[in-house]
């Protein structure tokens, strides 16, 4: 095996097996995601009604509609944990070796993506599990198309999430950008609420957001309710966007420090 | 003899605060090498640009034959790293932790076990190589870390602090091990550390301060250019013991971070002689040999753990 890839792979496998070993990590990011879906699901419920625009949903009922949102929810826990992980890890532990070591920035940055990518992907099949509960039937072709929409989404993230981390020194400071960014990020995704009863401004910061189009993708292999155009569209974003965060970790992990980082 | 490095008028600045500031010295192969300095004397920044964390800002390294600036991919291979802050993953086993390692450096399948097992061998750890990192002491910790450091045969140990946080018995232990490992592989050993008596047992070495030499030799050089001899007073008030002393008598007087120190052989009648003059005042009178304590007061104007970091 070529030593890029065999550091990669190495990195990867460090990741699924840490991840096995702490059974808390799955339970934070599987737990709150769906302590927040069935309460909030259920709560709502009654209340929601789909505003007209938004053509082919109406016959979904709130807990059915916050689902893939609330699965692009335990994806991006996932990747917050991870990329918390990466800075702990850095100031003490494993990754200081890593980076004195010969294994090239590419293969570092792809195994803790791939990592975090993995641990989302099963984490997110674990959750659809849900869905029947939802009275929301599972077929096999649904499954497939969702494990594709998911694993996109987080490579996407976790990408979003190793890119950002790397720039800090403190745990502390990245929670900043957790409460900052990410989540207001989530929560103008058309997770929560359907974009067509949202003001004129929400509705744009909607469409400029790329976790929206990721939301669309999860959305559309669930309720299969998007016209094909805007799945390119949603598709290309995504995919898009998790390629150059890549691009730009490798460039960010490559490029020796000067001193300090934030 | 032939220099495995050579660092020449090496500058490294944080913003305004330089703190590598100038630094040129070489390190011949086979050495072991200390760098010795209190908190904030650049040592940490040093190691850093050696180990090819930090890209330096100006001056010269040649490591190993070749460029840091600019060779460092090639340096890495040759080098293993122990850092301050632990480098192992705790919720992996100690074997994992080396199987991890050894891919990073290329090695794989039945080469890399094999070399795993003859290093947890020689380090005692064979017993202990399915148990999770976590669980080990720190003494046991550092062993670990010194097995992945080592595992890809480097030609150059770099250590940072390895004794921070070891009990004097690992730290015996691990300076054994250093002495041992440098006789038997040839391995060169290059070392940053703060503990005097530990940089007393390096071949060669070099006192750090605010990001300058202070200090360059072997500790037999070093130490004879001050004392040779002293005496130590520990008072409740050095500071007006000192200059008591240094109204009354012609003696070279120092204030150190224990006491009083005055640079005299020392004798019974000396001894009689202070308790004379300064009666209560004295808690405990020592006659001792210069130690790299004296040598740094000496090079620095001020104690060793007085030094403000810049």
């Amino acid at each position: 095996m070529n030593q890029g890839m065999l550091a990669l792979y190495t990195l990867w496998l460090r990741e699924l097996t840490r991840f096995f070993r702490q059974p808390s990590r799955v339970a934070g990011a599987i737990g709150t995601p769906l302590i927040f879906w069935f309460f909030l699901g259920s709560g709502l419920q009654g209340s929601f009604r789909m505003p007209s625009a938004e053509n082919g949903l109406s016959e979904v009922s709130y807990l059915q509609y916050f689902l893939p949102g609330t699965i692009l929810l335990v994806v991006l826990f996932t990747a917050i944990f991870s990329s918390i992980s990466l800075i702990q890890d850095r100031n003490e532990g494993f990754l200081q070796s890593v980076l004195v070591s010969p294994a090239p920035a590419w293969a570092v940055v792809g195994g803790k993506v791939l990592g975090g990518t993995t641990m989302a992907v099963i984490q997110g099949i674990l959750f659809i599990a849900a869905a029947p509960l939802a009275g929301m039937p599972l077929s096999f072709g649904m499954l497939a198309g969702f494990a594709f929409a998911l694993f996109l989404n987080a490579f996407a993230l976790s990408a979003l999430g190793f890119a950002l981390a790397w720039r800090f020194k403190s745990v502390q400071g990245f929670h900043a950008v957790m409460n900052l960014v990410l989540m207001p990020m989530w929560f103008l995704s058309g997770a929560l609420f359907p974009p067509g009863g949202a003001p004129a401004w929400i509705r744009s910061a909607i469409q400029i957001n790329p976790l929206s189009h990721g939301l669309a993708l999860l959305r559309h292999a669930l309720h299969g309710h998007l016209e094909a155009g805007s799945f390119l569209l949603s598709f290309s974003i995504v995919a898009g966007f998790g390629l150059f965060l890549i691009f730009y970790s490798q460039w960010a992990a490559a490029s020796r420090r000067a001193g300090d980082v934030l | 003899m032939n220099s495995i490095l050579e660092i020449k008028n090496l500058v490294h600045a944080f913003k305004t605060r330089r703190a590598v500031d100038g630094i040129s010295l070489n390190v011949q192969a086979g050495e072991i090498f200390a760098v010795l300095g209190p908190n904030g004397s650049g040592k940490t920044t040093l190691f850093r640009i050696l180990s090819t964390l930090f890209l330096p800002a100006s001056g010269m390294v040649t490591f190993l034959g070749l460029d840091l600036a600019k060779d460092y991919r090639e340096i890495r291979k040759k080098i293993g790293v122990v850092f301050q802050n632990p480098a192992l993953d705790l919720k992996l086993t100690v074997r994992e932790n080396l199987i991890h390692q050894g891919r990073l450096y290329g090695l794989c399948g039945k080469d890399l076990g094999l070399r795993a097992d003859e290093m947890l061998q020689r380090l005692g750890l064979a017993d202990r190589q399915k148990d999770m990192a976590g669980t080990l002491s720190g003494g046991l910790k550092r062993r670990v870390e010194l097995a992945k450091g080592l595992l890809h045969r480097p030609q150059v140990l770099l250590l940072d602090e390895p004794s921070t946080g070891l009990d004097p018995g690992a730290r015996a232990e691990l300076w054994n091990y250093l002495i041992g490992l440098r006789r038997t592989e040839g391995v060169s050993i290059l070392v940053t550390t703060h503990f005097m008596d530990e940089a007393e047992r390096a071949d060669r070495l070099v006192i750090l301060t605010q990001g300058k030499i202070a200090a360059l030799g072997t500790p037999k050089e070093l130490l004879q250019a001050v004392g040779p001899d002293f005496v130590e007073i520990i008072s409740a008030e050095p500071a007006a013991l000192a200059e008591a002393i240094r109204s009354r008598f012609a003696w070279r007087v120092a204030v150190t971070a224990r006491g009083v120190r005055i640079e005299h052989p020392g004798s019974p009648a000396f001894a009689a002689e202070l308790l004379a003059a300064f009666p209560g005042q004295m808690n405990q009178v020592t006659f001792r040999k210069a130690t790299l304590e004296d040598v740094f007061l000496a090079k620095t104007g001020h104690a060793f753990w007085e030094e403000k970091s810049v």
